[in-house]
């Protein structure tokens, strides 16, 4: 068996509307691979084409060397996957859960049993067994969600948008468990967010922006785009200011969430000639490390929300 | 893989699924129920169904309708559950899993199937107080013959329901549908005698055959069959025919939404 997924000039529209455009990558078991991208940036379909949801419209899809058009029933069984809507039966008990799923995939009887205690105890929520799901918290819910999907130790996981309705807390927690997971186990662990610092805990992160993949690599590499330092400036009036510093000091500057970021080799330098330039204009001025969300500016020139 | 154990895992998630949430088991058979009592009785007076024994009052002939209508309300409610269910990620996760499609369709089905069974058990034990009265041989015929129908209603069902984005949907076609599909089975009133074009609507329509199953099986075979309706066994055969059928339409539905 190959150890990794390769995609190769994949597209994919809903009538004339392109979601996905041509898009390549490869990665390899023991990853964690981000796609990172606002709302309608494809990355949905993306992961609806890799769980056999969807099929593609154009292009070669290979998972650990079957093929995604011609082997679909082979690909299934490697498949662990976590939806973004709750993919668990809110009625039914934890322990009952996890059995529904053991016998999707075939298994009863003591190899049943055996799989669901090991993993209650991996995710400990060995106390909850007997409570319904609907009973449970966020957290423990995506937490039993993400056991479901591991329960056929899958090799490869698939999760959309894990983290969205849990608090930085838990994000931070269950992107640990994954980064465990995908060292030990050696799985290959693909995941769809929105969040930055979601991606920016990945050891990989591809930049989707209407459909298309932008850019590919660890949160250095990409950040290691932007060379230098990142000025965030307040200001009430970020229109004219943008204008005012382009005009002034021939740098071009973003917004993000109302805020102008400036990206310049010598950040100190930059913000004493700013302040001395714009005195009235400048509510608060920052200096930092570029973050995912000012590569995701700079590469697509589209704001990122 | 054994495909016995898929099939049976979804069809206990439908069950348990019912029993913990009370209020739909009394919501499909309460309706009818009120239905029957009041319909029956204010009709009962002034109609008598034609080419009925004179023993056999309105509410008595109306009582096989509204049995079948617990069968198509709890088959509606069972299938009406996969509208918001195929949005949601537990049944994305059934397909996403190495289970054929038809295995889910299934499932599905036969957990309908039960959930009306049980609600049809339930009503069908008030039979004796109007009256009828029937052996073991003809209970069990009657429990096979509801087996079809609610088998055959569920499968209908589940070929609406994974064609909808929205229950709503689902609500304009039950009432354009489904619901006509029963008012036109004999439930209200009897084939005899009615207007030729009416008359051949109710032959083309197989809940007709369902429901002249049913209450022959009901009456063991004692009460005169509607002279418009073929044979018992006929009406069997056509009420396996349509669950046969529509079990195909529902699983080739499936496949043809989700591939």
């Amino acid at each position: 068996m190959e150890n990794r997924i390769t995609v190769e000039n994949l597209s994919h529209a809903y009538g004339s509307r392109r979601a996905l455009d041509n898009v390549s990558f490869t990665v390899t078991c023991g990853e964690i691979l981000c796609f990172l991208g606002p709302n309608g940036s494809g990355k949905t379909t993306l992961f609806k084409i890799l769980s056999t949801l969807i099929p593609p419209i154009s292009g070669s899809v290979n998972i650990l060397g079957y093929d995604l058009y011609t082997e679909k029933k082979a690909i299934r069984k490697l498949l662990g996957v976590v939806f973004q809507d709750p993919g668990l039966d809110p009625k039914l008990k934890v322990y009952e859960n996890l059995k529904h799923q053991c016998h999707l995939y075939g298994y009863k009887g003591k190899d049943l049993n055996y799989r669901i205690s090991e993993l209650l105890e991996k995710f400990d929520i060995k106390d909850r067994t007997n409570d319904l799901v609907e009973e449970l918290s966020g957290g423990l819910q995506r937490r039993v969600e993400i056991a479901k999907a591991m329960i056929h130790s899958p090799k490869v996981l698939l999760l959309d948008e894990p983290s969205s309705g849990l608090d930085i807390a838990i994000r931070r927690q269950l992107s640990d468990y994954l980064n465990l997971l995908a060292t030990t186990e050696n799985i290959l662990i693909l995941i769809t967010s929105h969040l930055i610092d979601e991606a920016e805990m990945s050891g990989k992160v591809g930049i989707l922006d209407y459909g298309k993949l932008v850019s590919l690599g660890t949160p250095t590499e990409l950040k290691s785009q932007i060379v230098g330092d990142v000025v965030l400036i307040e200001t009430s009036n970020t229109d004219v200011l943008s204008g005012a510093i382009a005009d002034r000091f021939s740098v071009s500057s973003t917004i993000i969430n109302d805020n102008l970021h400036v990206a310049c080799e010598q950040g100190h330098e930059f913000v004493r000639e700013v302040l001395t330039a714009f005195p009235d204009d400048i509510e608060n001025v920052r200096i930092g490390k570029p973050t995912l969300e000012d590569v995701f500016v700079k590469l697509t020139g589209n704001p990122f929300e | 893989m054994s495909l016995l154990l898929p099939v049976s895992t979804i069809w206990w998630r439908e069950v348990v699924r019912f029993f913990r949430q009370r209020s739909r088991l009394f919501s499909a058979i309460a309706q009818p129920l009120v239905f029957w009592i009041l319909i029956g009785s204010g009709l009962s007076a002034s109609f008598q169904p034609a080419g009925t024994s004179e023993k056999q009052g309105y509410i008595e002939y109306f009582y096989p309708g509204i049995v079948v209508l617990v069968l198509l309300f709890t088959a509606i409610f069972a299938t009406i559950s996969v509208v918001n269910d195929r949005r949601e990620g537990f049944l994305q996760g059934i397909l996403v899993s190495p289970v054929p499609r038809w295995c889910i369709v299934f499932g599905q089905a036969l957990g309908g199937t039960t959930l009306a069974l049980i609600q049809g058990i339930l009503l069908l034990i008030i039979a004796p107080l109007i009256g009828i009265k029937f052996g073991l041989t003809s209970l069990i015929t009657t429990l096979g013959v509801m087996f079809l129908i609610a088998f055959g209603l569920t499968n209908l069902g589940l070929m609406i329901a994974w064609r909808m984005e929205s229950t709503q949907g689902f609500h304009a076609v039950m009432n354009l549908i489904l619901i006509p599909i029963w008012l036109l089975s004999g439930a209200f009133f009897p084939i005899t005698g009615v207007p030729d074009w009416l008359g051949w609507v109710m032959k083309i329509n197989p809940l007709t055959y369902g429901l002249d199953a049913f209450r022959q099986s009901l009456y063991s075979n004692t009460i005169p069959t509607d002279t418009e309706l073929p044979l018992w066994t006929l009406s069997i055969l056509i009420t396996s025919v349509f669950c046969v059928l529509t079990f195909l339409g529902a699983t080739f539905t499936v496949y043809s939404q989700t591939n």
